[in-house]
């Protein structure tokens, strides 16, 4: 039998990274259909989930994938889908099914440039509103941004333990990029390894309610088969989980769901500053594009100019308050990102009075570092 | 019989009913509720307990099927109730898992997952209430509407052709097929109970009345169209799927047309992929 | 009594005497049980349950206990039982 968790110093890519992430967080259970650059999660996980008495199904499309890995989450298991942005759009009602059902899962999107068939081999970052609002309806989603085949092992974990405790579907937004580039990934001990497993009921079972808010505002979550007979619907429920069809009832739903996201900011925002103590201007990035965005913080303060960084890990939701905070003392935001101003605009509208810019790029390419100085220049100019 | 005769009796599905949802949605004259009460029937023949049963649906009227049986439900989204259904089976394979749908749930929006989990004998028990139309939205033409019959998008009436549900069934690989009317009660249940004992991907479509949405527009009165299934249908088990087009002028044939052994999806992942020592350790845990 | 009444499944039922129980004010009216027991013994009767629609009400003793009233039912509201000592 091989191990849970491949122990070492591997030099792999971050798409079989996130694949050993995923083993390593406890995922039993995958549901895919091919797509590049997404598709070396798939094979990785359809070769080492069943030694570690796991599922792999490769189902007739990603509606289905999206679907089957809902299903198999309420088992009890934890599950996982990777995709890039063809199947992101075709998933997109069943994201919403799994938000309202509150059923966690991890989504991974390996992103290319699009729009429609796009640019397949290469990376980009144009699906970052999409993960946010791209289901009807109103709700807030978890999604992470992995810069490195290293992040995409670490974060993949943290997305499962995040899905788990809030019960929601928490995405990994990564890009072609990191998906493919291979570098050293060190795979810590399996007993060093945090993981967080979703809440079970007890109590008595007539009584119980699969929507009540526990801690932090999340219900627990039977399996099937433990007894608690609950209904689970895609209709607007009551916290029995019976569909009410009534405003009042949409009220406490959506609060409930909106809640336990916007009320437990501090546990999901994950941020990394980089020479921002005394920063006038402030990147802002995430994923692949953090990379270039450190480049060229150090070009520029090579030339003198005090530039730092922000990286957002987790850019939904979005760190807010951490935008307002630096807005108070820097003269202006950079926005670095592979697209032509997604995250740009959530900078831009919490920086108030402080300009922001977007260094972009309309995908197939990093943006290059000089894009982003030109901007810093002009702006301490 | 006087009311208070009843008092404190109970229906003996009640346990197996989400009472405190009851009266269901269902219109009256509706025949899915007999279909579903066919449905709860079988289960409880089986004597297997509760809870290792799941229901899961799509969404119709049909779809509101898993919200009244008092076991774990899963109302999903349009089409999708199969490979919900999938993902707890390849999951949990000691479960039965019973899909109760539409005929467009399942065959216009959903057709591509029905196709492919009988292609991989999924062990599914997947039951169609086929009442040619779309009832929930308001009657408008589906994939299963015969020829020239008139819905809401087609006045003039429906210009195309039908499918033939079970030639479908059998055609992808559905390993037990069959066909009954929501008036032949008895058979469907034992049918279904049949079908839920069995394994392998089992296709079962179940005929029952819209009378609001399809039978008000085509002149048709809910007791006559129980009428026609009474009299305009022939019960012939072991059927080719080629004579099984819906026609009740020239007569339904009703029945059981396939029942075929074949390893199951998960019993072939399992031997295939699952090296022999998980194997064993699984069932342990199980 | 016309053809279209012989229940469908009159070979397998052993002929037994029944009692039939209403639950009235689940009735929809929908008439599939009065219409299509084997014995007649059911008929319309004419006052309003809760919802405003006339339940069925028994008329006579001929119950077979076969059950098919209470399969067909979409609304839970009718089922037999074996009578005892009649
Ligand atoms: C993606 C999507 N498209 C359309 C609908 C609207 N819709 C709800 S039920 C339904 C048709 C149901 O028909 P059927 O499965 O035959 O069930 P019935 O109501 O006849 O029992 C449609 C089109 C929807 N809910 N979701
Ligand atoms: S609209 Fe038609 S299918 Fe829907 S509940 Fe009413 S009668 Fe039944
Ligand atoms: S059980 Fe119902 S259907 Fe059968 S004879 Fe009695 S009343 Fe008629
Ligand atoms: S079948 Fe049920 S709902 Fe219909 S008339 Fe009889 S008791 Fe009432």
């Amino acid at each position: 039998m091989k191990p849970q968790v491949l122990t070492g110093e591997h030099f792999i890519n971050g798409d079989e990274a996130c694949a050993e992430g995923a083993i390593a967080a406890g995922c039993r259970f995958f549901g895919g259909y091919p797509i590049t650059p997404a598709t070396e999660v798939a094979e990785q996980m359809s070769v080492r989930l069943p030694h570690v008495g796991g599922t792999f199904i490769q189902m007739e499309d990603e509606i289905a994938a999206m679907t089957s890995i809902l299903g198999a989450a309420w088992t009890g298991i934890k599950t996982m889908t990777a995709t890039s942005g063809p199947g992101f759009s075709l998933m997109m009602e069943t994201v919403g099914l799994a938000i309202v059902t509150e059923t966690p899962c991890v989504v991974v999107n390996v992103q290319r440039a699009g729009p429609s068939t796009g640019l397949p081999t290469q990376g980009a970052q144009g699906d970052m509103m999409q993960v946010r609002w791209g289901s009807h309806g109103d709700y807030e989603v978890i999604a992470l941004a992995p810069s490195s085949p290293q992040e995409m092992f670490d974060l993949t974990i943290t997305a499962f333990n995040l899905s788990e405790k809030y019960r929601t579907p928490v995405f990994i937004m990564s890009d072609e990029i990191v998906g493919h580039m291979s570098e050293k990934v060190v795979i810590p001990e399996a007993r060093k390894i945090r993981t967080v497993s979703r809440v079970k009921p007890a109590g008595r079972k007539d009584r119980f309610k699969p929507y009540q808010p526990g801690l932090l505002g999340v219900a627990p979550m039977p399996a099937i088969g433990d007894g608690y007979n609950v209904h689970v619907t895609g209709l607007t429920h009551d916290e029995k989980g019976y569909p009410v069809m009534s405003v009042d009832t949409q009220k406490e739903m959506m609060d409930r769901l909106l809640g336990k996201i916007r009320n437990n900011l501090d546990d999901i925002i994950l941020t990394e500053d980089y020479r921002l103590e005394d920063a006038d201007v402030v990147l802002v990035s995430y994923g692949v594009s953090a990379r270039t965005a450190y480049t060229a913080v150090e070009e520029a303060r090579e030339m003198g100019l005090r530039v730092g960084l922000l990286r957002l890990i987790t850019v939904w939701p979005f760190p807010e308050q951490r935008i307002r905070e630096l807005a108070k003392r820097v003269k202006a935001f950079i926005t670095v990102e592979i697209n032509m101003g997604q995250i740009s605009r959530e900078v831009e509208r919490c920086a108030g009075t402080v300009p922001g810019f977007t260094a972009g790029h309309h995908g197939g390419a990093v943006v290059p570092p000089d894009d982003v100085l030109k901007i810093a220049k002009e702006v301490l100019a | 019989m006087k009311h208070d005769e009843t008092a404190g009796m109970a229906h003996p599905l009640e346990d197996l009913v989400r009472m405190d949802r009851i009266p269901h949605i269902w219109c009256p004259g509706c025949g899915i509720g007999s279909v579903f009460t066919s449905c709860l029937t079988a289960v409880k023949q089986t004597n297997i307990p509760y809870n290792q049963f799941t229901m899961v649906s799509g969404i119709g009227c049909s779809g509101r099927g898993a919200g009244y049986i008092n076991i774990d439900s899963f109302h999903t989204t349009h089409g999708r109730a199969i490979p919900f259904a999938s993902g707890i089976k390849m999951a949990r394979p000691d479960l039965n898992v019973i899909v109760f749908s539409g005929d467009g749930d399942l065959f216009a929006i959903g057709g591509n997952h029905f196709i492919h989990a009988a292609r991989r004998n999924m062990d599914l028990t997947v039951i169609c209430v086929n009442n040619l139309t779309y009832g929930m939205t308001g009657g408008q033409v589906a994939a299963t509407t015969p020829f020239k019959a008139r819905s809401s998008t087609t006045a003039l009436g429906n210009p195309d052709t039908p499918f033939n549900l079970p030639l479908l069934a059998y055609a992808s690989g559905a390993t037990y097929v069959a066909r009954w009317t929501m008036l032949h009660a008895r058979d469907l249940a034992d049918c279904i109970q049949e079908a839920i004992l069995r394994r392998g991907f089992s296709f079962i479509e179940v005929l029952s009345p819209c009378p609001i949405n399809y039978g008000r527009r085509n002149r048709e009165k809910t007791l006559e169209t129980l009428k026609k299934y009474h009299d305009n249908t022939i019960v012939k088990n072991g059927a080719s799927p080629t004579e099984l087009e819906v026609d009740f002028n020239k007569g339904v044939i009703l029945g059981k047309f396939i029942d075929i052994e074949k390893p199951t999806c998960d019993e072939v992942y399992r031997r295939m992929y699952r090296p022999p020592e998980e194997t064993t350790e699984n069932r342990k845990s199980r | 009594m016309k053809y279209w009444r012989v229940p469908l499944d009159s070979g397998e039922i052993q002929i037994t005497r029944g009692r039939v129980h209403i639950i009235e004010d689940r009735c929809k009216g929908c008439g599939y049980c009065i219409e299509y027991c084997p014995r007649e013994v059911l008929e319309f009767s004419k006052k309003f349950n809760a919802k405003g629609y006339h339940p069925p009400q028994v008329k006579n003793e001929d119950c077979l206990n076969c059950h098919y009233c209470e399969l067909l039912c979409p609304e839970f509201a009718i089922y037999s039982e074996a009578a005892f000592g009649q």
